[in-house]
């Protein structure tokens, strides 16, 4: 990356993940932490780069016995000979559990098995801001590879004081240090009986290269697979507790309705329900999910609400209701350089469009899930979020509790795609679990989930652009209402640019969504530059696109692909890519149009992609091809349809997502830059798709498309 | 209101006590504490609930309990014999058919009463009878996957 400046990584996360790190308090005395953890190896990373501190809140000082506070992790080795390691991060589906697992288990020369890793609990890991922005590959793995090279080091020096011999002979291998010359052996559990070491390790250690590796860049499967196919894991909303009963809220009649009046009486004649109404709040909690949703049903509200607008008058909304003077670019949502107005005037041929993107829900399959357990004042919750110690915050503020009395834990949970940041089930199944005097678990309903979680933000996006006659990109001109500032930058060569977000009111509740603004941002660039190359008849990508990693996904997929034969009639090809989240992308999309019925089928998707060194081949394909199908939704059909502060289509019945029939032949192509960091690839997959399937249908009917999603019902009504 | 008292589930008798409305699913897991069939939309269109009645695949969560009777229930809880895994199950694992995997058991159970009535599956009668399960994170080449592979692996065991 140091080719080019421009591809840094932001150090703010993307302004819709959400709020900043709380204060951090955390002080265990080291001793403590062998009493819990018991006698063995304990390694701290310490964090020094800006953006892992950042992640891991506010440094401050400590004392000498304390374990500093700017910590990402910290990795124990017990007397059987166990490696625990533990993080703040959480495992939504991507499998960072497995991959995590490879890169202690590289740096400690052991069996994957013989790892285990215990996330996402608050009172156990380290402080982390959360899971997302493709954070863990490039920020968590390379830590715990230092604990466990760390680790690793100091068990060759037990061995060498143990056995008297220079340690430079010794050798780590499959759970034991070995002396080649003698041949004996020892396993790390023996080796460390007895002991209580602690040793703080800094982000300079030296770390196994890329060209090395035996365990990672092995598609190793799942960790715990087992227990997925055989229903034996407990998701969070799987838990359970002794006494434990089942709550429900009385959801508001439209969105930022007051409450105006409620009758709860006859909730509270049913045996068991315990009716909680505190402010806006009404909820109970009842014997059985039955009995809390009949609850619920009996009781009388009056909501006061204010007109509100709908999805057909969107796009005006936001336009009209951007915030003026918001950015700036100090905060990465404006940049210029050159002069923008004098080289459009000075272009052969200027095109100015509009793109448009709707909001669209997450709609994890897993519902947002929590269960509530008081004991005193203290207050434990099992829940499924990306950000455990965010949710703990929220508890924190919406009970008025210290820190140290909230414990979340995170059991891996049914996926999230950005949008499980917020705490909001676990903060009603703790105030239904207070009142009740009994442990609460909240699953919300699917409508709940498509109503009262939040949306990907909705867009609109002006770009003009200005070519010479022989292809050069002259000026480029980028305004993005709403959507977000993610991937808003060009990486083509442009000389004069002004690009620009701006932050408007939004009728929907909007945060994080995989990849961010980022889809629609590359959306709307990839389809622009295909318009201006049917403008100019010229494929003039290449001209612009100097970036050697870009240019090589962007060769490998059109290869695969078989860019340049002919089409049939009713068939398109199309092509979108960038950078995003340090990864490279190129995808390459062949639909076919029914020449009858206009119905748009997407064939085939051909994907190549690079984010440095691969840790985990099978995982990473996995990856790309979710990212693919997911994306078909976003591109293709899925939108938020929304009136008067109702969502109209809340179900799976009324809300379209990909299923197997619109699932394309997919190829990935991967590229394995072993010289080059290893980066996330939980998003930057996603954003190439929308813009190749819409050049591919231009190419296919000559009808440009620049809303998404595209075809909710088909091409029919769009002429030709 | 008439109760439901006994559930065959997994082979064995089970007592529960429920009202004659509910759906399977919440009796599954509230009473019998079989988390494996999971909720997903409370209508019937995601599959995340499937489990089979007599070897019929059921969504669970719109099935009254009163309506399963005497019936065989089966749920993913029921499919390994011991340590011995489905040839579906393993078939998933080898194919790593699954991220987050919470639409796993519903796919698995519909797809063993796919391979049950056709044992040679093409990709489109597969595609068609997965249809009515989602899944989220896109694993749906990779389920297509396995269940060709756990049919081949079926044909074998039963030649």
């Amino acid at each position: 990356m140091s080719k080019n400046p421009d591809f840094k990584i932001p150090l703010d996360p993307e302004r819709y993940e959400l709020t900043a790190a709380p204060t951090y308090h955390f002080e265990v005395d080291r001793r403590d932490f062998f009493k819990f953890l018991g006698a063995g190896i304990l390694i701290v990373c310490v964090l020094k780069s800006a953006h892992a501190a950042q992640e891991s809140g506010t440094a401050k000082h400590s004392s000498d016995e304390s374990i500093p506070e700017e910590i990402g992790a910290w990795l124990h080795i017990g007397e059987n000979g166990t490696v625990t390691v533990y993080t703040g991060k959480v495992e939504v589906g991507q499998n960072i559990r497995t991959s995590l697992s490879q890169a202690v288990a590289e740096e400690l020369h052991l069996p994957t098995g013989k790892v285990q890793i215990v996330m996402g609990d608050t009172q156990l890991t380290p402080f982390d801001m959360g899971t997302f922005g493709s954070r863990t590959t490039p920020t968590m793995n390379p830590q715990l590879r230092k604990a466990a090279s760390a680790a690793r080091d100091l068990l060759l020096g037990l061995a060498a004081s143990r056995w008297q011999i220079d340690r430079t002979r010794l050798l780590a291998t499959d759970g034991m240090i070995t002396d080649p010359e003698t041949k004996r052996s020892i396993e790390y559990g023996t080796l460390i009986r007895g002991q209580q070491l602690t040793q703080t390790i800094s982000e300079q250690a030296p770390l196994i290269p890329a060209s090395q590796w035996t365990v990672q860049g092995q598609s190793l499967p799942k960790v715990d697979g087992r227990d997925f196919v055989t229903g034996k894991h407990r998701y969070p909303s799987d838990q359970k507790l002794p006494d434990m009963l089942y709550g429900r809220i009385l959801r508001p009649a439209s969105f930022g309705a007051i409450l105006a009046s409620v009758d709860t009486r006859e909730a509270e004649q049913i045996p068991g329900v315990t009716v909680v109404h505190d402010g806006n709040f009404v909820g109970v909690a009842a014997p059985s999910e039955e009995i809390a949703s009949r609850a619920i049903a009996t009781i009388r509200a009056d909501w006061k609400a204010e007109p509100q607008p709908s999805n057909k008058e969107l796009f005006e909304y936001l336009k009209k209701n951007a915030v003026e003077g918001k950015s700036s670019t100090g905060d990465g949502s404006r940049y210029e350089t050159g002069a923008v107005d004098q080289a459009l005037a000075a272009a052969d041929h200027r095109l100015q469009q509009t793109y448009t993107v709707s909001y669209i829900a997450h709609a994890p399959l897993e519902p947002r899930a929590a269960l509530a357990q008081w004991s005193g004042n203290n207050l434990t919750v099992w829940t499924g979020t990306q950000r455990p110690f965010g949710v703990r915050s929220e508890l924190v503020q919406a009970f008025r509790i210290p820190e140290e009395s909230v414990r979340i834990l995170m059991p891996d949970t049914g996926s999230a795609y950005g949008g499980k940041h917020t705490g909001e089930t676990a903060i009603e199944a703790a105030r239904l679990a207070k009142a009740a005097g009994r442990p609460v678990k909240l699953v919300w309903t699917r409508e709940e989930e498509f109503t009262w979680a939040y949306f990907r933000p909705a867009g609109v996006i002006e770009v003009t652009g200005g070519v010479r006659q022989d292809g050069t990109i002259l000026a480029w001109e980028f305004h993005n209402y709403n959507s977000g500032a993610a991937g808003i930058r060009t990486y083509y060569e442009i000389e004069n640019q002004r690009i620009e977000f701006h932050p408007t009111r939004s009728p929907l509740r909007q945060g994080s969504y995989r990849a961010l603004a980022a889809t629609a941002n590359h959306f709307a660039r990839e389809s622009h530059m295909d318009e201006m190359a049917h403008l100019l008849n010229m494929d003039f990508r290449r001209k612009n696109l100097k970036n050697d990693r870009l240019r090589a996904v962007f060769e490998a997929a059109a290869k695969k692909f078989g860019w340049g034969r002919t089409k049939a009639v009713g068939q398109g090809f199309g092509m979108g890519g960038g950078f995003e989240k340090a990864g490279n992308i190129a995808t390459f999309a062949e639909v076919a149009v029914d020449q009858k019925s206009r119905e748009v089928k997407v064939v085939r998707v051909v994907t190549a992609f690079e984010c440095g060194a691969i840790v985990n081949p099978d995982n990473l394909r996995n990856q790309i091809e979710g990212s693919n199908i997911m994306g078909l939704g976003g591109a293709l059909f899925e939108a938020i349809e929304f009136e008067n502060g109702h969502v109209l289509n809340g179900r799976f019945s009324s809300y379209r997502v990909p299923r197997f029939r619109d699932v394309p032949v997919l190829e990935t192509v991967l590229l394995d830059r072993k010289d080059i960091p290893s980066a996330g690839a939980g998003e930057c997959p996603m954003v190439g798709l929308a813009p190749a399937i819409g050049n591919a249908i231009f190419d296919a009917t000559g009808v440009r498309l620049r809303s998404l999603p595209m075809v909710p019902n088909g091409l029919g009504q769009i002429a030709s | 209101m008439a109760k439901v008292t006994k559930l065959n589930v997994n082979g064995i008798a089970r007592t529960i006590d429920a009202d004659a409305n509910i759906n399977l699913l919440s009796v599954l897991r509230e009473q019998l504490d079989l988390t494996g069939s999971k909720y997903g939309c409370g209508e019937g269109q995601c599959g995340a609930c499937t489990i089979l009645i007599d070897g019929n695949p059921r969504r669970s969560c719109i099935t009254p309990v009163s309506a399963v009777g005497e019936k065989k229930i089966t749920t993913i809880e029921g499919l390994a014999r011991g340590d011995r895994l489905h040839p579906l199950q393993e078939a998933f694992l080898e194919e790593a058919a699954m991220q987050c995997a919470y639409c796993t058991s519903g796919m698995i159970m519909t797809a063993v009463s796919l391979l049950q009535a056709n044992p040679n599956p093409s990709q489109a009668d597969i595609s068609h009878s997965m249809e009515g399960n989602i899944c989220r994170c896109g694993t749906h080449p990779r389920i297509v996957a396995a269940i060709q592979k756990a049919a081949r692996a079926l044909k074998q065991s039963h030649t």
